[in-house]
């Protein structure tokens, strides 16, 4: 398979040069000339993005290239600096409700006594103060656990199961709300390679069977790359948005990083990007020169 | 005053005339339901302590005791008023001064800890400056369930409803800031307000228990019904129920054998519960392992 025999694009894709505010409703989430900044220093500038409902994205790029400050920005923790964003049409933050978000791989204690089950109810009530009524909310439950195929080990304590089992829990307890979108900050990390490909199927099922918009972040594209309808791909203090087969070439990528980057393709369809800039100490030194 | 100069057959087989003799003084029914009071409200408060591994802040502020029951002796005001200013105050330290975000434990242990020295130097200052003879120096250490008075079991009774109203009030947002930190917060649960609570109530329970348990056996009560609940079970009610009943057992079965026998009463509660806690581990380890070769052949195979 060759690079330039991208799947045809569907109609929900948005060309990066199109204007974002004619779909600004009904977008998931929107961004237009957007700057993030952390410690008064831009982590990311002039992004534009638009998410529709029901699409699979990932989120790629280096280590500190600012995907995380993405979920932040989206979540409502992290104001912009310049230009606008909304998600569910709304302000960043007032949507929180319709939000499922699981943060980067949280460790169980093995001596943690908790069950999976448990744990998954949390994510429904936790929050809420006083006596918990059990009745409520059961089915609810045990739904979003049949959802992710947990049924088995959800009464085990969490601590005593593996880390794809762990993560599957975790994101039942992330849906257990029927969140209209759910974020998640790099779910594969620490799950070794049949797992990873595992629960990038799983969050592809709910993605189109639940109708969930999925925003995820990801170190490694390969295990999603038949899933995703959307990349983001953030280099050198910009963000290249697209199909994955559209973003993730080797020019595009150098136009991104203005160095030169190749993309190879395996027999099997799996993409290797060489030549990223990837240490952090000197990609924060390219913001600076590239705020100019 | 020692329990063995009293008029006692000792401890026979006959459960009925045993519970008779031991409710036959005014002194041990108030030391039976102060024993409850507290061993109750221990019970949740130390489950919620296990889940969160907060067990060296516990043990802290248990020893906090000390200072505070030598200090209020020294300025003359009741060893329990000590005992609830010191280790309230402590709390706050400990919980003011962390960040009371998980990565960040090890500060707060560090801090913990520099609170624990300064408390037991103050104690032995404050004990070094009383001029007087400390009378029960050592129930002060181990416990003394003699001289527990009416008022006493009225103040542990309130702060044992006030503390299990609370736990009713917060137990779930508790819950899941213990747990679940991150997602916790990302859902709105005050997780650093909680930590500052509960290491207040904390603090209030390891006060309540000091007057019973003596300021080094705190613990006992603290620990050991919960982490004995939690090998049993992990579902959370029952693990709950169950602690606040191994909590009272082990204070009853204390009480009884400090009653029939002359050693202090903290020893026998520490023994009693140290004693559950091996054999519900033990038991747990073995069934966790069995239940592991069940589930992975290959392991089982390795091990024949």
């Amino acid at each position: 398979m060759n690079i330039t025999s991208a799947p045809p694009t569907t109609d929900r894709r948005i060309d990066v040069a199109l204007p974002g505010a004619a779909g600004q409703t009904e977008a998931v989430a929107w961004l237009e000339g957007a700057q993030a900044q952390i410690a008064g220093r831009a982590v990311w500038s002039e992004v534009r993005l638009e998410i529709g409902a029901g699409e699979f994205t990932a989120i790629l790029g280096p280590n500190g290239s600012g995907k995380t400050t993405l979920l932040r920005v989206l979540l409502g923790e992290l104001p912009l600096a310049a230009g606008r964003a909304s998600v569910l049409g709304r302000d960043p933050g007032a949507a929180k409700g319709q939000i499922g978000y699981l943060p980067q791989r949280r460790h169980f204690d093995a001596g943690i006594r908790i069950r999976g089950v448990d744990l998954v109810r949390l994510g429904l009530d936790g929050a809420r103060w006083g006596l918990p009524i059990r009745a409520l909310g059961r089915d609810r439950v045990r739904e979003a656990i049949e959802l992710v195929c947990a049924s088995e080990y959800a009464t085990r304590p969490i601590g005593r199961l593996s880390g794809g089992e762990q993560q599957r829990l975790l994101i039942a307890q992330a849906l257990v709300t029927d969140p209209r979108v759910l974020i998640l900050d790099e779910p594969l990390d620490s799950l070794d390679l049949p797992n990873q490909t595992a629960v990038s199927a799983l969050l592809a099922r709910i993605c189109k069977q639940q109708g969930v918009t999925v925003l995820l972040v990801a170190h490694d594209v390969n295990p999603l790359l038949s899933y995703l309808d959307r990349v983001v791909y953030f280099g050198a203090g910009r963000a290249a948005v697209g199909t994955p087969r559209e973003v993730i070439t080797a020019g595009t990528l150098s136009r991104l990083y203005g160095v030169r980057i190749e993309v190879l393709t395996t027999a099997d369809g799996r993409l290797f990007v060489a030549g990223l800039p990837e240490a952090p100490a000197h990609h924060s030194g390219r913001h600076e020169h590239d705020e100019q | 005053m020692s329990s063995s100069a009293l008029p006692l057959a000792g401890l026979s087989l006959d459960p009925v005339s045993d519970f008779q003799q031991l409710t036959a003084f005014p002194f041990m029914v108030n030391a039976l339901e102060a024993g409850t009071a507290v061993a109750i409200m221990a019970g949740v408060v130390g489950w919620f302590m296990v889940l969160r591994r907060e067990s060296f802040a516990g043990h802290t502020l248990s020893l906090m005791a000390f200072p505070g029951a030598t200090g209020a002796l020294l300025i003359g005001l009741p060893a329990a008023a000590g005992y609830f200013v010191f280790c309230g105050a402590s709390a706050l330290v400990i919980g003011l001064g962390s960040s009371g975000v998980r990565r960040h434990r090890g500060e707060e242990s560090a801090l913990t800890g520099v609170v624990q020295a300064l408390g037991l130097a103050c104690g032995f200052v404050f004990l070094s400056l009383y001029q007087g003879v400390l009378a029960g120096y050592e129930n002060l250490l181990f416990g003394d369930f003699l001289g527990i008075t009416r008022g006493q079991v009225l103040t542990l009774a309130i702060v044992a409803v006030l503390a299990l109203c609370g736990f009713a009030l917060v137990g779930r947002p508790l819950l899941f800031a213990s747990v679940d930190e991150t997602v916790a917060r990302a859902r709105g649960v005050p997780v650093r307000g909680l930590a500052l609570a509960f290491l207040l109530v904390l603090g209030l329970a390891v006060a309540a228990t000091a007057q019973i348990t003596g300021v080094l056996l705190v613990f006992a009560l603290l620990v050991a019904p919960a982490a004995t609940a939690q090998q049993i079970t992990c579902r959370i009610g029952a693990s709950l129920v169950l602690s606040v009943i191994l909590g009272v057992a082990i204070t009853w079965a204390g009480l009884a054998l400090a009653y029939f026998y002359s050693e202090p009463v903290g020893f026998y509660i520490t023994t009693v519960a140290f004693t559950i806690y091996v054999i519900a581990r033990v038991t747990r380890a073995v069934i966790d392992h069995s239940t592991l070769l069940r589930r992975r052949p290959e392991i089982a195979e390795a091990h024949a």
